[in-house]
């Protein structure tokens, strides 16, 4: 049996929450106020995923980098090697929001898209 | 040149949602002025999601948050001229303006809607003592930089102040390859939002020591290091200094809404949100002059930017159309136990019909448990409604109905204050 | 080989250059910063003192009144900002009195011009936010307020533009006499002249004690300022001393000409003439001794806080003289150096130009316009400006309200901005309340295309001062 103490994100309270973990399984969540406190610790602990946002390296546009996103959240282990799987991306400008940067990010499925237009310089 | 019956001044959130609704509420001569190349304002650096959540029900970027605001403003062909500055506002409405194609030029609307938004405190109103080198930047400043021109400030890294876009700023850094030390914050609670302190620092690693500031910045061409003291009632306490080495500090203490043109035009200035005073119709002291967004008082969410600017939309269009509405009596709006300030600070009863509701928005001055929020009427009470929280880093809004407002006999005052639940 | 070298491009060195360029000469300034002004000359008071307090028949007292004089006549020929505001010396205890006549008759013996003590009630109408305390004040009328920046660079520009030559990046080392002259050890090689003039500030007293007998000590005395915010106007019309007494000496209170408020300095002796750090203690004071005279000075409009550092003598007097053959000392100048500075650089010139017997240049030409700034021109004509030069048209520093044309025009001068501080101190882009925040991205933008280098380059203050430490990405 192992405790693990988390601060829940879904809103200000910011409820310190204290989880009792056996191996993997998650045993209870106590410290929080509402259910969301309880559903946020067992996602967080069991399955934690986060959306990345970063830039990459624009050719013939008005700004020098463009603004990305993963399409849809990605396990959180995953944040560097999406990075680093963007590091030599270069994209030629115009380049619209939504359009797909990587169509498949660091073996997640995942695609990272623009989220900004650049036009042409 | 040609004559407009709205001016917005900014062209970022609150001056693209203004532009919206006035439009909609069938006004046709309006010109947004933007100082910068783009409109968007400052969502074009803010590149991380978190945004819309309110108004479009996803998590959006700030960049396709304005894009969507854009798209608006373009289908409904509302004239817009970029790169401009604004340099006057006078008190009767004369907007100054120049850029490189127009020169310098003048209109006179019947009304303008100020969306300047607002600007970081920098580290000279700090007061930080130490030396001057290179590698001091606002947090908005570094932002610019990495997210927009691909640069990196620094590398390694020590951020002062736990607002929003320091903490949003720590995650951007590391990211890009820089290694962020500690994010100190002078108060005893972080200003920013429970899910950026997780997900940007506890994500990485980063500490946050509550209660602490910078002492000394030291290096005399660039940072080489700054010491960080711990705070007790806001003094640094001796003995417990603690040097970081790092290259870079970067400042996020804060915001201060922009408001050179509106002291100029004579615009009552709140000294709390060091923005205007408005009324319920976001009205300033000048008739036709309205605010909203962050030159009006800083938010904390940037949904709350356009919903309030539509509504400023809205009030600038009905003056608009119906002309100098007459003067009545105006109702003043106090903020006691608590409340450190409202927008708006005075509701005008004889301007509101009773179908009506009158949105109050606040801050707190303090991280408060288990409170009512109370509005009187002299000793009416208009509202009452439990918060399990409260903290200074959020924005609460209500809304009064107008009813209860016109019911009151011999209304002289509105008191807004937190009562124990 | 130069006819003269002068060490050092900060106010006096500049107001030398300027002056040697009206003989015929081969001039060469060397300067071990990236630009002019980065000493002394750059963080001080940014008066004019009237010249009632240096010892009487001294020739800091000579200089300083001559110079306060020349002032207003030079700022017209320049184009730079000069205020002829007058000083207050306020006494804030009668059993004071005696000082405040002394000094009163100091300054008689020294010729300042239409000195008079002004009692409470006259007081209060010149300054309404003098303490209510305040009993008499020595009120000189000829006292003034100068940007510092403006003159330096003002003088360097005008000299450049008669011939002198600049060198920056050039830290004078070693200095020993050659057949003829001088050799002088530099970071950048060795650099030969017949004639040096040592102004190198903090550091005239290393170069002087390598060539004279008689040792100099200068000790670097540090002065910690507060800078508030334009919205401040107002609140002192002239600049405010405090008569020292029991309690010591006070800070000043001033407008600037650029209608901020000045407050400080202290007055700390360190060891390190390259620290020019403030410290908490230091400000504290200067907080505090401020609201001696002045009633709610509104300190919370702070924009900066920072510190100079004085070229102190031990022996508190100007070196300006001939102290080995052919090696001219332009030493120890501490406050009022600034006011002297006109007079400065006719004196060592003088001197200098004397060893050598250089003839006058009869195309020297003293005038010089600063930079062009489009707020004093009207609506016409600076549309027409802009449709010249559409730089004019685009704001670049929100807060000082700096177009592009001007930071283009500092940065195409000579000598020329070549940092964000350079272009920050020749048109005052990033110096207003929002410290460059908002332009300091784009003023690197206009640095790195007008002087084609890559935007990494681009720094602070020169040398290792780099704003740049990477690209994104550039090592996950």
């Amino acid at each position: 049996m192992k405790t693990v103490n988390l601060t829940c994100i879904g809103c200000p309270l910011g409820c310190q929450l204290t989880v009792q973990m056996d191996g993997s399984e998650i045993v209870s969540v106590t410290g929080n106020t509402c259910k969301t406190g309880d559903r946020y610790a067992r996602k967080e602990l069991t399955a934690p995923t986060r959306i990345v946002t970063t830039t990459v390296r624009v050719t013939g546009g008005t700004l020098a980098v463009v603004s990305v996103k993963t399409a849809a959240d990605i396990p959180k282990g995953k944040i560097f090697a999406c990075i680093k799987a963007l590091q030599a991306v270069e994209v030629p400008a115009p380049i619209s929001i939504g359009q797909v940067i990587l169509p498949d990010v660091a073996g997640t499925g995942v695609a990272v898209v623009a989220t900004k237009n650049i036009p042409v310089k | 040149m040609k004559q407009y019956d709205l001016v917005i001044i900014g062209g970022g959130p609150a001056g693209l949602a203004a532009a919206i609704s006035a439009k909609k509420a069938g006004i046709d001569d309006i010109l947004i002025l933007e100082r910068d190349g783009e409109l968007g304002g400052i969502l074009n650096q803010c590149i991380h999601n978190g945004f819309g959540l309110h108004t479009f029900k996803e998590e959006l970027t700030g960049p396709e948050y304005a894009s969507r605001f854009i798209a608006q403003v373009q289908e409904l062909g509302i004239e817009y001229k970029l790169n401009t500055m604004v340099l006057e506002l006078s008190h009767e409405k004369t907007v100054t303006a120049m850029n490189r194609t127009d020169g310098l030029f003048q209109l006179t609307p019947k009304a303008v809607i100020l969306a300047m938004g607002c600007r970081e405190r920098p580290r000279g109103a700090l007061n930080i003592p130490g030396s001057r080198p290179a590698g001091i930047y606002t947090a908005g400043t570094a932002q610019r930089l990495v997210n927009m021109e691909g640069k990196l400030p620094g590398r390694k890294v020590v951020i002062l102040g736990s607002g929003d876009i320091g903490l949003i700023m720590a995650r951007r850094m590391t990211l890009e390859g820089a290694e962020v030390k500690v994010v100190a914050e002078l108060m005893p609670y972080s200003g920013g939002l429970k899910r950026n302190i997780v997900q940007c620092l506890d994500d990485f690693g980063i500490p946050l020591k509550l209660s602490h500031t910078v002492v000394d910045i030291r290096g005399r061409d660039r940072v080489e290091g700054i010491t960080l003291a711990r705070v007790e009632q806001g003094k640094p306490v001796p003995g417990t200094e603690e040097f970081y080495e790092c290259d870079t500090l970067l400042l996020s203490c804060g915001l201060i809404p922009e408001n050179e043109l509106s002291r100029g035009a004579q615009v009552t200035l709140n000294p709390v949100t060091n923005g205007p005073s408005v009324n319920e119709a976001l009205e300033t002291n000048i008739p036709g002059v309205f605010a909203a967004g962050n030159v009006l008082h800083v938010h904390d969410l940037v949904d709350y930017v356009s919903e309030e600017a539509a509504a400023a939309g809205v009030h600038a269009a009905a003056y608009i159309q119906s002309g100098n509405a007459p003067d009545t009596q105006s109702i003043p709006l106090h903020c006691q136990n608590g409340v450190r300030y409202s927008v708006p600070t005075a509701i005008r009863p004889g301007h509101l019909a009773p179908e009506d509701f009158v949105t109050v928005r606040f801050r707190v001055d303090n991280v408060y448990k288990n409170k009512r929020i109370a509005v009187y009427a002299g000793e009416t009470k208009l509202l009452s409604k439990k918060r399990n929280v409260l903290a200074p880093g959020e924005m609460e809004t209500i809304k009064l109905s107008a009813e209860s407002i016109l019911q009151v006999q011999d209304l002289t005052e509105i008191t807004l204050k937190l009562e124990d639940a | 080989m130069y006819d003269i070298i002068i060490i050092g491009a900060g106010v006096s060195g500049c107001a030398i250059a300027r002056e040697l360029s009206r003989r015929k000469g081969n001039f060469l300034v060397v300067e071990r910063e990236e630009d002019v002004c980065c000493g002394t000359s750059k963080a001080n008071s940014a008066i004019v003192h009237a010249g009632y307090d240096a010892p009487k028949n001294s020739l800091m007292a000579k200089l300083n009144v001559q110079g306060s004089r020349m002032m207003p006549e030079l700022a017209r020929e320049l184009d730079f900002h000069y205020q002829n505001i007058g000083s207050l010396v306020v006494m804030m205890d009668e059993s004071n009195r005696e000082n405040l006549n002394r000094l009163y008759e100091n300054g008689i013996a020294n010729g300042v011009e239409g000195l008079r003590i002004v009692e409470h009630d006259e007081l209060m109408t010149m300054e309404p936010h003098i303490s209510k305390d305040a009993v008499a004040a020595l009120y000189a009328p000829s006292a003034g307020i100068v940007c510092p920046f403006g003159l330096t660079y003002a003088l360097a520009e005008n000299a450049a533009k008669n011939g002198v030559s600049f060198q920056f990046d050039t830290e004078v080392t070693h200095v020993q006499p050659i057949d003829g002259g001088w050799a002088l050890d530099t970071s950048k090689g060795t650099l030969t002249a017949k004639v040096v003039i040592n102004a190198a500030g903090v550091h005239a007293d290393e170069l002087h004690n390598q060539v004279s007998q008689e040792p100099m000590t200068i000790v670097p005395r540090r002065g910690d300022y507060f800078l508030l915010d334009r919205s401040t106007e107002g609140h002192v019309k002239h600049t405010i001393f405090q008569l020292p007494d029991r309690f010591g000496k006070g800070v000043l209170v001033s407008p600037t000409v650029h209608g901020n408020t000045i407050v400080g300095p202290t007055a700390i002796d360190i060891e390190d003439k390259d620290c020019t750090a403030t410290t908490q203690e230091g400000l504290d004071l200067v907080r505090k001794k401020s609201a001696v005279v002045i009633e709610d000075l509104p300190l919370r409009q702070t924009i900066t806080s920072f510190a100079g550092l004085r070229a102190h003598d031990t022996r508190h007097r100007f070196t300006i003289e001939e102290v080995a053959p052919g090696f001219v000392d332009c030493a120890g100048i501490e406050s009022p150096g600034l006011s002297c500075s006109p007079a400065i650089g006719v004196m060592a010139a003088q001197i200098a130009g004397d060893i050598l017997n250089l003839e006058d240049d009869p195309t020297f030409d003293g005038t010089r316009k600063g930079i062009l700034d489009p707020k004093t021109l009207s609506p016409e004509q600076r549309s027409q400006l802009i449709a010249e030069n559409p730089a004019y048209g685009t704001v670049i520093c929100r807060c000082e309200t700096i177009t592009e044309g001007e930071i283009i025009d500092a940065i195409r001068r000579t000598p020329g901005a070549r940092s964000i501080d350079g272009v920050k101190r020749r048109t005052r882009a990033g110096m207003g309340r929002c410290q460059g925040g908002f332009c300091s991205p784009k003023v690197m933008e206009i640095l790195a295309r007008e002087r084609n280098v890559p935007l990494d380059e681009i720094t602070k203050s020169g040398a290792g001062s780099k704003l740049i430490l990477g690209t994104n990405k550039d090592h996950v």
